[in-house]
């Protein structure tokens, strides 16, 4: 079965290769080789499950070794596999998800000329976010980690033409290396404490390197999980990731790939529990990031930005709990998977909104749309019962876990922890709340209103032709869009209760991260109804402000914070004075030196030497022949004279 | 006596250069196909300089020696190992694709008066074989005098490729300008920058000189074999500050050449100036002589001074990282900010080389071949572009995918190769070197990754602001790449590919080299701290 690993990645890779390189022959079937392969994946993570269910638990890792991949003294890395119970999880979220998003996008990519190329984009990410999750050494997963940063970058600038579109995709890069930083000199420490960075090794001999050791990797690794997660300090890119098309924003920017940080630590568990710094400031990150995102996720009128907010804000949970150590790995876990079902079907909820509003995103300019798109208002609305944690469906499981464990911590650090985790809660219910009342509810403030420039340009028939002066006409989106929603939708009713019935999930993820249960200063009970209090109360005052009066179609001036939490609480202004400008005078004062003096005190060393400063200076006036004819005359002499001894 | 297989690779392409050279001024495109025939067939005389050399075997093979001059004991000594057959191969690679792309570059202009002695096309392709077939021999060259000769010879050749060639737009675009006192100035930037070329490796070299004389007296002989063989048997002794000063002569004068901040300042202007195929030449051919020679006959010949060099040498080198990066992200023309790219990726090479480790030492060889492919399909692809606008400022450009993706794609791809994207082959010679400067001097490996961000910067921002974004008025007929240029691409681009998954063919040859040199010097690599506390 193990030999099955490699076609489960070369699949959509072979998908992302002849979509690139095919040119405008392959323009018709295009997506339908894209999505076929994607499914390809996705059949064969299913027999690769099926095996490891048939197998006892301590036995379900397999592993492939293809080749030596860079071996140079004792550094060796190899392309080889590892299929265990997390990567399993990983491949069927991803390809399951990512095959979803295959079909939905060729209905919404219909009307874009380059829509082969976006499906040849979309194979490149699965290829490589797979390699990510079934590398079975830090230096292959850093390549599948690049891999999806380089499909991040190509997808958020998929429309190349609008220069936001660019900027928004070089920023994703940039923010992303500095994270990558972290992860190369991880795996440069890896390899001088331990001598490898193959999982096996380095995870089985942890327990003898010195703490110092482990905390400095396990704090490098983090770095790297905050770039690619987008958690505090390095979160600042996911907001203008919403650039790139919907189906996008769904697979790589909510489901998949924002996630790897998660799956980075929880897969490096060993080093972190032995490195109880570490894990103290991965808590701290995850908290902060938790209630950094639901901030912003409340102010922002951008219905794909509000939902990237709550992205940002959801991965926090999940960092949190891979901080806790044990008694949270699992869970992290479980409302990653969770999160992947409701939060990928929010936003392809969100795009067929857009569909069939002219690609209209501000919410303010929406309303009342349940009666133009059922499909959609129900499909949306099971995935906002699931975030906001409605008792039974998905996220009610996933995030009471997560709560709890936080409590588990112990002592003051827990009770901050659970409390920041409880604010959470009630914030998500309050921003999740606004968008579905903002949305679907309420006066149709879109009525006898012209659309603004196309959002997402190509999304629809020639929306740049159809001018920016038309009324929309919300209509429901075609089958390709509204059946992958709908499979979306159960998953996130369904799965949180499936994952907690009989602890099904902790038992099959705890042979690979282990699992202690917490025990929280107050009853599972007290967190639970604690949880669902804080729920009522988020719903009950974003109704008061946005269901029970009026929503205002240009929006009000705001509290200091809520202007604070539209400009993403200030990230990219701190980030442009500080780095952006700051580099500017930078560089244009180095390429002011390097002209003068560096050049000036080189070429004046010389000149003292023989006078070639005086010289150089003539060159401009024409004696640059005579002088080279000079040199050349030397140069000449002593080659002559060299062949002359010899024939002496 | 068997078949002189290395002279034969450095003689095919002299040879090539003197045919080229006689083809009559009207029969211009026949002396193209000559330069290109004869520059493939160097390359299959490199393969099979390749598949004959035997990674396990002596350190030096295909060896050739010939008394040359008695009175000195200067001897004509060839031989090579992993490192040296490696480049050799990836010069020979490279030719083919910088003759290719340099196709009309040496074109007479339309309205040259016909002159039959007037003929730049047959001296252009005769030059850049001349240029081969010296980088080449001095890459195979074991005598101290020999590799100096030829180090100084490959100096007049290239003068007359970046004087006397600069970059052309194409006929339509070229005749919409104003002909005359723009192309006056560019010919007198063009001759400075040619000038400064080669008065900084003059000098340079003229240092080596004397310190070449100065070797001689100490050991009597020229012979690489003999004076290491010598050195490690403790036959010969020099006097501590003795080899610290013959090292300083022999460094600065490839620290000139590779080249290593201060030093740098001639490659801007000489890769600005130049076309980009003889821009390619430079960075990719030409100046790995100097790092080869580092690792080659600063290691060698003088190990203690090598190691008494080094702090002060990687933190030159860790500058040009940084410094090189930074100033690549300042540029407004594009093939400067290639050659800053290229400082601050000589400058990991030097780092690699310094570090004493076999994954520096090794990452800093696939470095040179690495960086020799990813940045001839950087600047080959940047050459495409110029000659369709006739301009090399950033500005001029924006939304080229539009009108032309293959060229973007393409100039992406090398690109992407130059920010070392894992996947690439770059990646895994940078962080080779990295992971090999990290384990002997953590702190100047952590501050080299400085280095990894910056080139996302200035690849990522030279990207956006070329090919991104609305389409400029100017560029709304470019035309995509042609089939010429295609075939010059699409090669470099598999390479890059397939010795990004698959480097190990490289390293096989190369690793035994490395450690020779490593025993040289008397280093082995540092234990891991789990297997050491055991």
């Amino acid at each position: 079965m193990e030999n099955l690993i490699a076609p489960l990645i070369a699949a959509p890779l072979l998908g992302a290769a002849v979509l690139l390189c095919g040119g405008r022959r392959l323009d018709r079937a295009g997506h339908w080789i894209g999505t076929v392969l994607a499914g390809a994946s996705f059949v064969i993570g299913v027999l690769l499950f099926a095996d490891l269910l048939g197998r006892g638990a301590e036995d379900r890792t397999l592993h492939q070794h293809l080749f030596s991949w860079i071996p140079v003294g004792s550094f060796r890395a190899d392309i080889a596999f590892q299929l265990d119970q997390l990567s399993m999880t990983f491949v069927l979220l991803i390809t399951g998800v990512g095959t979803l998003i295959h079909i939905y996008s060729i209905g919404y990519m219909e009307h874009d000329e380059r829509r082969r190329r976006f499906f040849g984009y979309l194979n490149l990410f699965l290829a490589a976010m797979l390699l990510l999750v079934l590398a079975d050494n830090y230096l292959l997963l850093y390549m599948g980690w690049e891999g999806v940063g380089l499909a991040s970058y190509l997808l958020i600038g998929f429309w190349q033409h609008k220069p936001s579109a660019a900027t928004a995709a070089k920023k994703a890069f940039l923010v992303n290396r500095v994270g990558d930083l972290g992860l190369s000199i991880a795996i440069m420490l890896m390899f001088t404490t331990f001598g490898t960075f193959a999982f096996g090794p380095v995870l089985g001999a942890a327990g003898d390197a010195s703490e110092g050791k482990l905390t400095a990797i396990g704090l490098m690794l983090l770095l790297a999980a905050c770039g690619k997660s987008a958690q505090v300090p390095l979160q600042s890119w996911l907001g203008d990731a919403m650039e790139g098309p919907t189906p996008v924003s769904a697979l790589i920017h909510a489901a998949t790939m924002v996630t790897a940080g998660v799956y980075l630590i929880t897969r490096s568990g060993a080093i972190f529990n032995g490195a109880p710094d570490a894990q103290l400031v991965v808590v701290v990150v995850g908290a902060v990031t938790l209630l950094f995102g639901a901030i912003v996720g409340c102010a922002k009128d951008d219905i794909k930005k509000a939902l990237a907010g709550s992205t940002m804000s959801q991965i926090g949970y999940m960092i949190l709990a891979a901080g806790l150590g044990p008694i949270g790995y699992v869970f992290a876990i479980m409302h990653l998977v969770t999160h992947g079902f409701f939060k990928a079907g929010l936003f392809l909820g969100a795009g067929s909104v857009m569909h069939g509003m002219n690609d209209e995103v501000d919410m303010r300019k929406y309303g009342g749309l349940r009666k133009y798109m059922p499909v959609t208002f129900v499909t949306f609305g099971l995935g906002y019962l699931a975030i906001i944690g409605f008792p039974g469906l998905s996220g009610f499981f996933s995030k009471d876990k997560i709560i709890e464990a936080a409590f588990a911590k112990g002592g003051t650090e827990g009770w901050i922890l659970g409390g920041v985790a409880l604010l959470g809660a009630a914030i998500t219910a309050f921003y999740m709340t606004r968008v579905m009342l903002m949305t679907f509810f309420g006066e149709e403030r879109w009525r006898g209103r012209e659309t603004a420039s196309p959002a997402e340009p190509s999304a629809e028939p020639a929306a740049e032709e159809r001018g920016r002066h038309a009324e929309p006409h919300p209509h429901e989106s075609p089958k390709s869009m509204t059946i992958p929603m709908v499979v979306l939708a159960f998953g996130s009713v369904f799965a949180g209760g499936l994952f907690s019935f009989g602890d099904s999930f902790v038992r099959w993820l705890e042979p690979v991260t282990g699992y202690a249960h917490g025990h929280p200063p107050i009853s599972a009970a007290a967190v639970t109804t604690a949880t669902v209090v804080a729920l009522v109360i988020g719903v009950a005052v974003a109704w008061l402000m946005y269901g029970r009066v009026p929503v205002p179609v240009t929006a009000p001036r705001g509290s200091l914070l809520t202007r604070a939490a539209r400009r993403d609480l200030l990230q990219d202004d701190f980030n442009h004075v500080v780095l952006v400008r700051g580099g500017e005078h930078l560089t244009r004062s180095l390429v002011y030196v390097d002209h003068t003096l560096v050049d000036g005190v080189v070429n004046g060393t010389a000149a003292s030497f023989g006078g070639l400063s005086g010289r150089l200076r003539k060159l401009q006036n024409g004696y640059a022949r005579s002088y080279a004819v000079t040199m050349f005359g030397g140069t000449a002499v002593l080659i002559a004279a060299t062949l002359l001894m010899r024939a002496v | 006596m068997s078949f002189p297989l290395l002279t034969a690779t450095a003689a095919l392409p002299a040879l090539g250069a003197i045919a080229t050279a006689a083809v009559p001024a009207a029969r211009r495109t026949a002396a193209k196909w000559l330069a290109l025939l004869f520059s493939l067939g160097t390359l299959a005389l490199a393969v099979v300089a390749l598949v004959r050399f035997e990674p396990g075997g002596a350190r030096y093979q295909l060896t050739e020696s010939h008394a040359w001059i008695a009175e000195f004991g200067v001897r004509y000594e060839l031989g090579v190992d992993g490192i040296g057959v490696s480049l050799l191969a990836l010069t020979a690679l490279l030719v083919p694709f910088v003759i290719l792309a340099g196709w009309h570059d040496a074109d007479p202009l339309e309205d040259a008066r016909p002159n039959r002695r007037w003929r730049p096309t047959q001296g252009f392709f005769a030059l850049i074989l001349a240029v081969e077939a010296m980088v080449i021999l001095s890459f195979e060259a074991t005598d101290v005098f020999l590799f100096y000769i030829l180090f100084e010879a490959m100096l007049i050749p290239m003068y007359f490729l970046i004087g006397g060639f600069g970059d052309r737009a194409a006929p339509a675009q070229f005749a919409a300008k104003a002909a005359g006192a723009g192309d006056e100035a560019a010919a007198t930037q063009r001759s400075y920058a040619a000038v400064k070329f080669l008065l900084y490796n003059l000098a340079g070299g003229l240092i080596m000189l004397a310190a070449v004389i100065g070797l001689y007296v100490v050991a009597g002989t020229f012979s690489l074999t003999e004076i290491a063989e010598a050195r490690a048997n403790g036959s010969l002794s020099m006097a501590t500050n003795t080899e610290r000063l013959l090292f300083l002569g022999f460094f600065f004068a490839f620290a000139v050449k590779a080249p290593l901040w201060p030093l740098h300042t001639w490659l801007p202007n000489a890769m600005g100036e130049a076309t980009a195929p003889v821009a390619v030449l430079i960075t990719a051919v030409v100046d790995k002589v100097g790092t080869f020679a580092m690792l080659r006959f600063c290691l060698q010949l003088f190990p203690e001074a090598s190691k008494w060099a080094t702090p002060a040498i990687l933190v030159l080198a860790l500058i040009s990282i940084v410094y090189g990066a930074l100033l690549a992200v300042g540029q407004r023309d594009m093939k400067r900010l290639i050659a800053y790219a290229s400082i601050s990726h000589f400058g990991f090479i030097i780092m690699g080389i310094f570090a004493m480790t076999s994954q520096g030492q090794s990452g800093a060889t696939l470095y040179m071949i690495n960086h020799g492919i990813s940045t001839a399909a950087l600047m080959l692809v940047a050459g495409f572009l110029i000659s369709r606008r006739g301009s090399r400022l950033i500005a001029d450009y924006g939304g080229v995918q539009k009108v032309a993706p293959v060229l973007a794609g393409t100039f992406l791809i090398g690109g992407l190769a130059t920010l070392s994207l894992p996947g690439l082959s770059p990646f895994v010679s940078e962080f080779l070197v990295l992971v090999g400067t990290f384990s002997r001097y953590p702190v100047i490996g952590v501050i080299a990754t400085l280095g990894i961000v910056l080139a996302a910067l200035y690849v990522l921002v030279l990207y956006q602001r070329t090919m991104t974004g609305p389409v400029k008025a100017e560029i709304r007929t470019m035309p995509d790449l042609r089939v010429r240029e295609l075939v010059v691409v699409a090669p470099l681009i598999a390479l890059l590919l397939f010795l990004g998954v698959y480097p190990k063919p490289l390293t096989q040859i190369v690793d035994p080299a490395v450690e020779h040199t490593l025993s040289d010097v008397q280093k082995t690599d540092p234990k891991p701290e789990v297997e050491a506390a055991r």
